[in-house]
């Protein structure tokens, strides 16, 4: 057991999400080098038939843990049972996805197990058989290199969309291990959970967004991008200045106080380029920017930069895209 | 209502910040130390809950001699009274360790909350907070972005995937606050004169009973290696197109053909 990853599921009623299968994937190539087996650990209640849903992209085991308490996610029933897991059963490596629940947890869990923890993480590898994991710091401005230290459990909070998701295949089934485990009575409880009232992609995984900055001027203007996002099947995401003026709400922020993205691509329409916004979507596959300022620091990023005017520009983008898809 | 906030001192990210040659750490040549963004709000937000429901602040800080000036800040902006932790020994100390200390200090304070920034931003790590909960064996919440206190139950915010969560969180507990929860107050003259009267308790490994072996790099389960400049980004092209319908088939071209998401 001491080369097995880990990774602790982010799912629904069972089913992995994307950042699962992106986690998985990184695991079972780490698992392979090491001679370990790839676990999914999955905490939930009514979970039904694990094997397949988590053995066709590549793990080995699935570890289950199904109690009344662990129905949604809350510190101490997590923490309690993951904590325990890996002390009893010490695997080399555990990684855990940069969700709102995995920050939450980890730090806990390596506090509770005494495993060295590095977060934010976006590559990791193994160098003379040491685990190494490259990660941004200072806005990322500077990427820092982390070793871990000992023979493990180490920890790795994973960021989403840094790894591809692993590939399906077809017919595989892991083997399926229920652990019985007592869970005490969380201290929080969750009384309520309101969405955010809006059918959107979501901006940590999409593969598109189209993002707007203080040159749109004004919040009724964000419908052209809500046009355009429709169409590509893109989120739509803003730099500080909207949010600050009230324009749209907090969740839709980019950059060092808000969100980090890396989408396959970023649209950044009317954003300058402040070195905050840059900070959280840099890493982004390629960024297109349109401006009417030739000078906008964005300019000197973007895979493509357009100078010119948006309000002209997006709604003739947007018929151009909803013309090539009638054409199939 | 007893509240403990936990700061930290940052370079000040909106100055450039570049890594030594031998990217053996970050080059400190100009920088400009600053109270993080995210631990000010913690400040803010423990001196409403005192001026609503009485109380002290007390700052808690670890980190080198020049970290005592954002405890000045902190103290500046209405806090009562700062513990400062600083010992040569905590060099290399990874953030499990950090966490272990601050949780000596504040074991020995008297508290009903604890509030932490979210991240700080210079390693941008958010470990501390939610490691220092569990060694005090606190309750947690993290990243708030409201917060309530009732009679020993708080009710706070905080954002998940697609929506925000309410929480009901028994006290004493720790929170890690997001930036969105106040508008942190800018120090007035009279807080910087009074700050600069105020003592900060400066401590040592020693004078907590604590030894480097359990707090200091040896017990450190991680460790940087290297620092490395961002990867570059490759130059692209940028294009004054003659019309709006030129401009977007140019960008639907590139949608198509590079990045091959149409």
């Amino acid at each position: 057991m001491q080369n097995d990853v880990w990774v602790v599921a982010d799912h629904a009623g069972g089913n992995p999400r994307r950042i699962t299968l992106e986690l998985l994937g990184k695991g079972r190539e780490l698992a392979d080098a090491r001679e370990g087996r790839l676990v999914a650990v999955v905490l939930g209640h009514g979970l039904l038939d694990l094997g397949p849903a988590f053995g066709q992209y590549g793990a080995d085991t699935v570890v289950a843990v199904d109690h009344p308490h662990l129905h949604a996610y809350t510190t101490d029933g997590y923490t309690e049972v993951l904590s325990a897991l890996v002390r009893e059963r010490a695997p080399w490596l555990v990684m855990v996805p940069s969700t709102a629940w995995g920050r939450d947890c980890a730090p806990r869990l390596a506090a509770r197990a005494g495993a060295g923890i590095v977060t934010e993480v976006e590559a990791l590898w193994l160098e003379d058989g040491r685990l190494l994991t490259r990660r941004p710091m200072y806005t990322r401005k500077v990427m820092g290199i982390v070793e871990y230290v000992g023979s493990g459990p180490h920890l790795a909070v994973v960021l989403p969309k840094v790894f591809p998701p692993a590939g399906r295949q077809e017919g595989r089934a892991a083997q399926v291990e229920r652990v019985e485990a007592g869970v005490s009575e969380p201290r929080s409880r969750v009384v309520e959970t309101r969405s955010l009232q809006r059918e959107r992609v979501s901006l940590t995984e999409a593969d598109v967004i189209v993002s707007g900055g203080r040159g749109l001027r004004g919040p009724e203007n964000f419908a052209l991008l809500e046009a355009l996002a429709a169409e590509l099947g893109a989120a739509v995401g803003s730099s500080r200045p909207p949010v600050d003026s009230g324009w749209v709400p907090h969740d839709y922020e980019i950059g060092q106080t808000g969100k980090t993205v890396s989408p396959t691509v970023y649209i950044a329409v009317g954003i300058s380029g402040a070195p905050q916004h840059l900070a959280g979507m840099s890493g982004s596959k390629y960024i297109v920017a349109i401006n009417k300022d030739p000078n906008a620091p964005i300019f000197q990023l973007a895979s493509l930069g357009v100078v010119g005017d948006l309000f002209q520009i997006v709604p003739k983008l947007t018929e151009e895209v909803r013309r090539l898809k009638a054409q199939g | 209502m007893d509240v403990v906030v936990c700061v930290k001192q940052v370079p000040d990210t909106e100055q450039p910040i570049r890594v030594r040659p031998d990217g053996s750490g970050i080059d400190d040549q100009g920088l400009n130390w600053i109270l993080n963004y995210y631990d000010e709000h913690a400040v803010e937000e423990a001196l409403r809950v005192r001026e609503k429901h009485g109380g002290t602040v007390t700052v808690v800080c670890v980190g080198p001699p020049r970290a005592a000036e954002a405890v000045r800040t902190a103290l500046a902006m209405g806090a009562d009274e700062a513990v400062h932790v600083a010992d040569p020994a905590l060099e290399g100390a990874d953030h499990l360790a950090v966490a272990r200390v601050l949780a000596r200090v504040i074991g020995q304070l008297r508290y009903d909350l604890v509030l932490c920034g979210r991240l700080a931003t210079d390693d941008n790590a958010s470990v501390v907070g939610a490691a220092l909960a569990e060694y005090l064996g606190l309750p947690q919440a993290t990243a708030i972005s409201k917060l309530q206190i009732g009679d020993s139950l708080a009710t706070v915010e905080r954002e998940v995937e697609g929506g925000v969560e309410l929480v009901k969180v028994p006290l004493p507990a720790l929170f890690t606050v997001e930036r969105t929860i106040n508008e942190p107050r800018y120090p007035t003259l009279p807080g910087i004169m009074k700050a600069k009267r105020k003592e900060i308790r400066t401590l040592g490994l020693a004078d907590l009973g604590l030894e480097p072996g359990e707090v200091g790099a040896q017990a450190s389960r991680v460790r940087y290696t290297r620092f490395e400049p961002p990867p570059r980004r490759q130059a692209g092209q940028v294009v004054t197109p003659d019309s709006p319908e030129e401009a977007a088939r140019v960008i639907v071209r590139f949608l198509q053909e590079t990045a091959k998401v149409l």
